[in-house]
């Protein structure tokens, strides 16, 4: 499989993330040598085989739960914000979304 | 301090210095002080990325007074220290990144209350690759105790190689007796791996068996969370405090009971099946780690298991299915670092978007940089049925494999890498030399089997060699078995790296 300039700077943008030219430059190399390996898995006959998420449904069938929805976490703001980029009078800030 | 002096108490175990402790030998604090003392001498491995003495000695007296107040717990007072990966409120949690220096997580994760709560001390955190992303822990993004630049770990054994990784921080740690234990994660061989490349023993249960609440999330899917110290009998100890169901914080947390993992570590091993799988001993393993592994199984053979030969055809696939498969779940995960709640944020930008680009580009190293990319590649418009949802169908089949396998043996043995740890830099920047060389961890990872790395001696270089020992689910147990009665009859887990 062939990937191109376009391919890594498609993917950067959806990925959120601002690529430098050397660095895309670099990831085109290293993701098409990447895809070479991954050539094997493509051709596997995989029909009828139902896919693996949780790998202990292997042996057994494994619900995922979902918890009752109530407030059980006690109301810790301020330790929640601690580590946030920006913060005033409780709340997060972020750059003007909305015109 | 009758029966021991401070000089012998890093050589102890986990489970003689919990006795020392419980006995009033020896105070929780007197240990405390001598494994952080040890810490700062040997501090130019760069094992550790956080220490807090002051915190670390309050909880060793709190320690001791419920020790001398007679409700201590089963691990009262011995000291242990955390992969950087699990959240700590007394510690900064940075997963390796720079997007999470100085992080301060306002809860523990699971792993570290349930062995809080048996007792256990805790000495700081350990160096990991970044997001647990790395087979080398070189890809690390902040800077060691002692240091001012991102420094890789140095493997005691020769500090011009790699310890392995991700969790390279907890085996050296280990290895170089910083602390009788630590906890590590591993996603695709990242508690195996190092501790075969270190020298120690280390064990990753069944997937759903430890809690990944607080775990930083690198692959949901595969991670998970295990105990890393010298000899199997401490590992069964640490697994039966780490495991037990986790109902309303991880969703895939199986519910099982706690079980004690230690209950059948002197059962004979007389009549037991060892699978030995013909695609771990292919032409792609070094000869002195074949040589080492074949001995390992010959001392089995001793003890009276009989070996097997097996098959585990899809052995080679497993590499582009795991690097499909973490990277998706990874790119997904870590979307939640946008510069908005936590973490790092860009200094300049345009607008919201331009704020998202710029955090992520300066916040992620180039491994989780790729991995990223990969992800999102393999889960966009058009390409998820051919890449993700294929490499999970074939991640059933891998996983229908071992269940064949399993018919005809109890565990199975290999080796955990094809090679002895690396020198540092030896991979450059090919990053899919490292994915290669994790060939035999990843199969029981997809699978989400338990497996192990036990010391089986040494090969090029004097650097250890980790014997896998892989179970079926839940036969933590019976691994653990394995090992210590192997541990009994050899004593390649008890030598100590020269000078350490």
């Amino acid at each position: 499989m062939a990937l191109t300039p376009q391919d890594i700077s498609r993917i950067a943008n959806l990925a959120r993330l601002e690529l430098q030219p050397d660095e895309s430059a670099r990831l085109l190399t290293q993701l098409t040598g990447f895809f070479d390996i991954v050539e094997q898995m493509r051709a596997v006959d995989t029909t009828g085989i139902t896919p693996l998420a949780h790998p202990v449904d292997t042996i057994q069938p494994v619900a995922l739960r979902l918890r009752d929805d109530l407030a059980s976490e006690p109301n810790d703001r301020e330790a929640n914000q601690k580590s946030a980029p920006a913060v005033e009078r409780g709340l997060f800030l972020v750059p003007k979304v909305i015109e | 301090m009758s029966n021991t002096t401070s000089a012998a108490l890093h050589d102890l175990t986990v489970r003689a210095l919990a006795r020392q402790l419980q006995q009033r030998q020896v105070s929780a604090v007197e240990v405390a002080q001598h494994f952080l003392d040890r810490a700062q001498a040997h501090q130019a491995l760069g094992a550790y990325v956080a220490i807090d003495a002051q915190a670390t000695l309050a909880q060793a007296q709190a320690a001791d007074a419920r020790l001398a107040a007679g409700t201590a717990g089963p691990l009262e007072g011995v000291p242990l220290a955390h992969k950087d990966i699990f959240a700590t409120r007394q510690f900064p949690t940075t997963a390796g990144s720079r997007m999470l220096a100085g992080y301060q997580s306002p809860f523990d994760a699971t792993v570290v209350s349930r062995l809080a709560d048996a007792g256990v001390v805790t000495l700081g955190k350990l160096s990991c690759d970044e997001f647990a992303m790395g087979s080398a822990n070189e890809n690390v993004a902040v800077p060691a105790v002692g240091s001012d630049a991102p420094t890789p770990v140095r493997n005691p054994w020769d500090t011009q190689r790699v310890p392995g990784g991700s969790s390279g921080g907890s085996a050296v740690a280990v290895a170089a007796r910083l602390a009788p234990a630590a906890t590590g994660t591993d996603t695709g061989g990242s508690i195996r791996q190092p501790a075969s490349f270190c020298g120690i023993t280390g064990i990753k249960p069944t997937y759903g068996r430890a809690s990944r609440y607080g775990m930083v999330a690198f692959a949901s899917s595969l991670d998970q969370a295990g105990p890393m110290a010298r000899t199997a009998e401490d590992c069964a100890l640490l697994l039966s405090h780490i495991c037990g169901p986790d109902a309303d914080r991880d969703s895939t947390s199986l519910d099982l009971p706690a079980e004690d993992f230690t209950r059948s570590l002197d059962t004979p091993l007389a009549g037991l099946r060892i699978g030995v799988p013909k695609e771990f001993f292919s032409d792609g393993v070094a000869p002195d780690v074949r040589a080492t592994v074949d001995n390992a199984l010959k001392e089995y053979q001793k003890l009276g298991a009989t070996l097997v030969d097996i098959s585990l055809p899809r052995t080679e696939l497993s590499i582009p299915v795991y690097y499909i498969i973490a990277p998706a779940e990874a790119s997904s995960n870590l979307s939640r670092f946008d510069g908005v709640k936590f973490g790092h944020r860009a200094k300049d930008y345009a607008d919201l978007v331009d704020m998202y680009k710029k955090t992520r580009a300066e916040g992620f190293g180039d491994e989780v940089k790729r991995r990223i990319m990969i992800g999102t590649y393999v889960l966009s418009h058009g390409y998820y049925d051919a890449y993700y949802l294929q490499a999970q169908k074939i991640r059933r089949m891998i996983a229908d494999d071992f269940q064949q396998a399993f018919q005809q043996c109890d565990v199975i043995a290999g080796p955990v890498a094809p090679t002895v740890a690396w020198k540092l830099g030896e991979h450059g920047s090919d990053p899919v030399a490292d994915y290669l060389a994790d060939i035999f961890t990843l199969p029981a990872s997809l699978a989400g089997l338990p497996g192990m790395s036990v010391p089986a001696g040494f090969g090029a270089g004097g650097m250890p060699v980790g014997l896998q020992l892989i179970g079926n689910y839940f036969q933590e147990a019976k691994l653990l078995n394995a090992a210590h009665q192997l541990q009994q009859a050899t004593d390649w887990h008890q030598r100590a790296p020269q000078g350490y």
